[in-house]
């Protein structure tokens, strides 16, 4: 049986891996090389890598970071952050990264989703999507970080780029990140039921129920958390058992 | 010391699957040069050869034709020399007859057989991705790993194969799909052992010990 994915993110600024709470007052968590080869050890299905330093002149830290990264673990690498050509993902995926998750680009312009899921692969293209709840009740789409508000619907979205040839997405509930409450498995719930590709679950988990909630609730792939294993609260294996004795698929 | 080439024809893990070769290589005691090359000369030589492939079947093969030569002292030594070869994801459905992704395209043809896109199912979304467990036929390339371990998983299309006498190991996703293929000197997987952590390594480490 295909197994649910647990994932640790480590967000890098300027070649540190950092943490924010609703994506501002970012706290050093640690050196991003060190950090992945413990995950890797300790079980992580994959090792996601979000560059948030967005300025172009510390990219070479970056693709330092995810070539080390690439010789110390055999497991599954996503890497993320000011993707904006399908040069920079070409230039990832030879530092070693094996897919590529973009946000604004895909935003300002869709066809990117698709040439870049015919030159790389629907697989290799994950699609990162940043939703928040507007007064309406209804999920907007950000982009830059979260920075900028769109008005585009962000369930109408997913389908979207789900058609145009992502293969993954990865959603992340800006109301919901950092603030350890549990996923947005409202959200989630309706973008899963809707379309065909698997669905990465992020922002707000803080307990190990969170987790389940987020496959059980949220009909999730892959589960996809930072603080809570980088300040040691849980490890990956704490994880995998609560979700292993609730008879969710993992891998142990 | 003997030669193990993995082609380079563009395909974008290169670095990934040269490193896990690189590390289980140097477990052993080194006993390759381990090469990424395109050149036909190089491949000519080689005592082992491994064809990675990311993408899409159509673009892989066309990519593969672009290299002056390529082909033909791949068929060489692989079907006249019959050295061990190891085809990994689209790297082993491109030894199929053909395939049907986007349109139809012809594969290698040492392995009959096609390769055709997953059932589409709400509960069973596509790319197939991520870890899912194997069964295997008892065989040396996998020594040393354990009935239903899991291994790292990412595709939407499948090698339909016309015997079973190919078939080396299945993943169920919902239906059986083929997880590795078997002929002569010839393996695949569609899995990806550089990306399966330690269970990838016990079949890279099973494959540099090959002697079929």
């Amino acid at each position: 049986m295909l197994k649910k994915r647990i994932i640790p993110c480590l967000d890098v600024n300027n070649g540190r891996v950092v943490k924010g709470v609703n994506f501002i007052n970012l706290i050093d968590a640690g050196d991003p090389v060190e950090q992945a080869i413990i995950y890797n050890e300790e079980g992580a299905d994959e090792l996601c890598f979000l560059d948030i330093t967005a300025s172009s002149d510390n990219r070479s830290t970056l693709f330092d970071v995810v070539k080390k990264t690439a010789e110390n673990c055999f497991i599954p690498l996503t890497v993320g952050g000011g993707v904006r050509t399908l040069d920079d993902i070409s230039t990832l995926l030879h530092s070693g990264a094996d897919k590529i998750s973009i946000n604004t680009t895909a935003v300002d312009n869709r066809s990117f989703v698709s040439s870049a899921a015919n030159k790389f692969g629907s697989s290799t293209i994950v699609i990162a999507v940043d939703a928040k709840k507007d007064k309406n009740n209804r999920w907007k789409v950000f982009t830059h970080g979260g920075r900028n508000e769109t008005n585009i619907d962000a369930i109408d979205y997913c389908m979207e780029v789900a058609e145009l040839g992502a293969g993954e997405i990865l959603l992340t509930s800006m109301d919901k990140d950092g603030t350890k409450s549990g996923f947005d498995n409202e959200l989630l719930n309706k973008i899963t039921t809707k379309i065909s590709i698997p669905v990465i679950a992020s922002g707000g988990v803080g307990t190990l129920e969170h987790m389940y909630e987020g496959v059980v609730e949220g009909g999730a792939s892959a589960l996809l958390a930072a603080s809570i294993f980088h300040f040691g609260e849980y490890r990956i294996q704490d994880v995998k058992r609560y979700l292993a004795d609730k008879k969710i698929p993992v891998r142990i | 010391m003997m030669k193990l080439v993995i082609i380079n024809y563009g395909s974008g893990n290169l670095h990934s699957v040269h490193k896990s070769f690189e590390t289980v290589n140097q477990s052993l005691g080194n006993p390759y040069e381990i090469l990424v090359s395109s050149s036909a000369n190089e491949i000519s030589q080689s005592d082992k050869i491994v064809l990675p492939g990311v993408g899409a079947f159509g673009e892989c093969k066309n990519a593969l034709m672009s290299y002056d030569g390529l082909l033909t002292s791949l068929e060489d030594v692989v079907i006249n020399k019959k050295i061990p070869f190891m085809g990994i994801c689209v790297g082993m459905q491109l030894l199929a007859d053909q395939s049907s992704e986007f349109e139809i395209n012809e594969g290698l043809k040492w392995i009959p057989g096609e390769v055709v896109k997953l059932d589409s199912n709400k509960n069973f979304p596509i790319p197939h991705m991520g870890w899912n467990e194997i069964e295997f036929i008892d065989h040396p390339l996998f020594s040393d790993c354990s009935q239903k371990s899991d291994f790292y998983f990412v595709h939407s299309y499948y090698f339909k194969l016309q015997s079973k006498d190919n078939l080396l190991a299945t993943t169920k996703y919902p239906n059986e799909l083929t997880a590795a293929v078997i002929k002569d000197n010839i393996f695949g997987t569609q899995f990806h052992p550089e990306k399966s952590h330690s269970n990838g390594m016990k079949v890279i480490k099973n494959f540099l010990n090959w002697r079929p």
